[in-house]
């Protein structure tokens, strides 16, 4: 039985040699995606531009303007002395966010006076523009306080935020785990369900089903190069989120791995169901993008939060593995947390595969009447 | 030597739902001998075969292939049947060694097995410098022969054919059966299904499924007699408008 297995996966890997675009694709898409994920889709921002209209032009005014550039983050364009000049500067795209200062600015300041600062954004892009009001802010009301003045106000309220887990606000701390969960689900379901199609459409699966080969043997043999090969495709991501990226992985590596594993196993058994049901190889592929890659881009909570989306769409989200890989990937690398943490996720997907293997196997059955 | 008959089929029945796609057939077939299955398209040719090598349960009827029961013996039967599809059946990505090796392996063949076997196959097929090439460059007719040799890489008892020669002009079909009666002579039973009516002629005996029924079977001289006509071609179309 060892025997005709092997001759089945020594076939496999001669289909997986003879054609390099499986190879790029097992380890080319998730170089690319890090990269991609890592260099272009990020929130956080450098030398944003922004200018300043200065109303008042006094020693205050000049002070806040010099410590909002302080941190390199910020770079001033310009200095106005008219709302008009900020507008065309926005118009222009030149300038991403206006700071507007009003008159008598260090006078009512020093009075104890409330003082209104305006922060105008370009908001065509939305994202942008608020992760830029938010530092603004911030760098504002460390202003406020590092001057003690107008703090006489004995009913004021000190906020200090701190960022658990990811202080930084690192964005590859969320897309690497993102990555590892699409990548896995990607490439496994989605290569045996096309390797398994092709079969079929090329006529070879009638051979193999009238061959003493019993199909559970049809299908490990299909499933394990694959299944080998995306594993290490993931663990490339996390190496590479980890020396690139500088992503800590704070709890154990094998319980990462093996549930990693989990994962994998899960995302196998979506691509034989999907394989049973798809006679060629483009249904096989549509089948995929539209059941497996567009939810777990889109409700994974990987892109979006998923706590804000409609109750139908976050109840969708609820039946997506990458969901639970997410979180327990998480919950592992960043929080460092043990088993007994991260259990929920685990069970469901547990309970995933197990309903995922009964129904490709029966689908499998019907199929092969 | 076991006594028995290479295949016997008797009143086998295979109904999907209402429809009834094969109808009560009865034939044997004898070892060593060359029998066509013939019929129209839909007739339940595939359906009767799939039967035949246990892919498929019979709804009612009896039928023993090597002397294995088609509802018990499935595992049994897959072992001593070959199995060569319309689309032959090859990897096209693989090179001709690759495809028998694969093929040797799946029948449960030892490693010196299959090289011996490798070796008589290109041999036999004379495919010399061309047994490295991927099986995608190979001319139609080559690629099978090469189906037909790999169906019988493990020596089966019996060799299913579903119309294996599709698209292939007569005179590589007339080389192609050249292959199928030196197997036959070696005693392997042929069962092929095939819509070309000059195939026909080359079979030891013949049987034509209508609309499910066994409507005629006998050698094609037994056949033309009896519905008095010169062709192969003449008695199908007599059953087909009947």
């Amino acid at each position: 039985m060892t025997r005709i297995f092997l001759a089945f996966v020594q076939k496999e890997i001669y289909h997986i040699l003879r054609d390099p675009r499986t190879l790029a694709i097992l380890f080319g898409m998730p170089i690319a995606l890090v990269l991609i994920f890592g260099y272009t889709v990020t929130n956080e921002f450098k030398d944003a531009s922004v200018a300043v209209v200065d109303r008042s032009h006094d020693h205050l005014s000049h002070q806040l303007t010099q410590h909002l550039t302080s941190s390199g983050h910020l770079r001033l364009i310009e200095v106005y002395d008219r709302m008009e000049e900020l507008e065309a500067a926005f118009r222009s795209g030149e300038v991403k966010m206006g700071v507007v200062i009003p008159v008598q600015f260090e006078q009512r300041f020093v009075d104890g006076k409330p003082v209104q600062l305006q922060l105008i954004t370009d908001a065509t892009e939305p994202n942008y523009a608020a992760t830029l009001t938010g530092y603004a802010t911030q760098m504002i009301q460390t202003f406020q306080l590092e001057r003690g003045e107008g703090g006489n106000n004995p009913f004021r309220v000190d906020i200090e935020t701190r960022m658990f887990y990811n202080p930084g606000l690192v964005g590859a701390y969320n897309f690497i785990p993102g990555v590892v969960a699409l990548i896995l689900m990607l490439i496994s379901a989605m290569m045996t369900s096309l390797t398994i199609a092709r079969e079929k459409e090329m006529g070879t699966m009638d051979l193999l089903l009238a061959s003493p080969l019993s199909p559970l043997v049809i299908i490990l043999g299909k499933v394990t190069p694959y299944a080998v090969l995306s594993f290490m495709s993931s663990v490339l991501v996390f190496a590479m989120g980890y020396f690139i990226f500088d992503v800590p992985i704070h709890g154990s590596l094998p319980l990462l791995l093996s549930l990693c594993l989990l994962y994998l196993l899960v995302a196998l058994a979506l691509g034989v169901l999907i394989s049973t049901r798809a006679e060629t190889q483009q249904v096989a592929m549509m089948m995929s993008m539209f059941t497996l890659l567009m939810p777990t881009m889109l409700l994974s909570g990987f892109l979006f939060p998923t706590a804000s989306m409609p109750a139908l769409l976050r109840f969708l989200s609820k039946i997506i593995p990458a969901n639970y890989f997410i979180q327990i990937e998480k919950a592992i690398m960043l929080k460092g947390a043990g088993i007994e943490f991260i259990l929920t996720p685990t069970l469901v997907l547990i309970l995933m595969l197990f309903v995922l293997l009964v129904a490709s196997w029966r689908s499998f059955k019907i199929s092969y009447k | 030597m076991k006594n028995h008959k290479a295949i016997q089929v008797h009143s086998l029945s295979k109904r999907f739902g209402g429809f009834v796609a094969v109808d009560g057939i009865t034939f044997d077939v004898e070892r060593g001998e060359i029998f066509g299955f013939l019929g129209a398209n839909g007739a339940g040719k595939t359906t009767a075969i799939k039967m035949l090598i246990g892919l498929s349960r019979p709804s009612a009827g009896e039928a023993s292939i090597a002397g294995y029961d088609v509802y018990k013996e499935t595992e049994q039967i897959k072992e001593n049947i070959g199995y060569m599809s319309q689309r032959f059946s090859l990897y096209e990505d693989l090179t001709v060694r690759q495809n028998i090796r694969f093929y040797g392996g799946i029948y449960g063949l030892s490693r010196k097995e299959i090289q011996t076997r490798t070796d008589e196959i290109i041999d036999q097929l004379k495919l010399g410098h061309h047994a490295r090439k991927v099986v995608a460059d190979l001319p139609l007719g080559w690629k099978q022969r090469l189906a037909f040799a790999v169906a019988s890489v493990h020596h089966p008892a019996i060799i299913f054919m579903d119309e294996p020669t599709g698209g292939v002009d007569p005179a590589t079909r007339r080389q192609f059966w050249e292959m199928i009666y030196e197997a036959a002579d070696q005693g392997t039973t042929i069962f092929v299904t095939t819509h070309y009516m000059d195939e026909a002629e080359y079979c030891d005996r013949i049987s034509i499924m209508v609309a499910g029924k066994m409507e005629a079977l006998g050698t094609p001289r037994e056949l033309k007699n009896q519905f008095d006509v010169v062709s192969m071609d003449d008695v199908f179309l007599k059953l087909a408008r009947t």
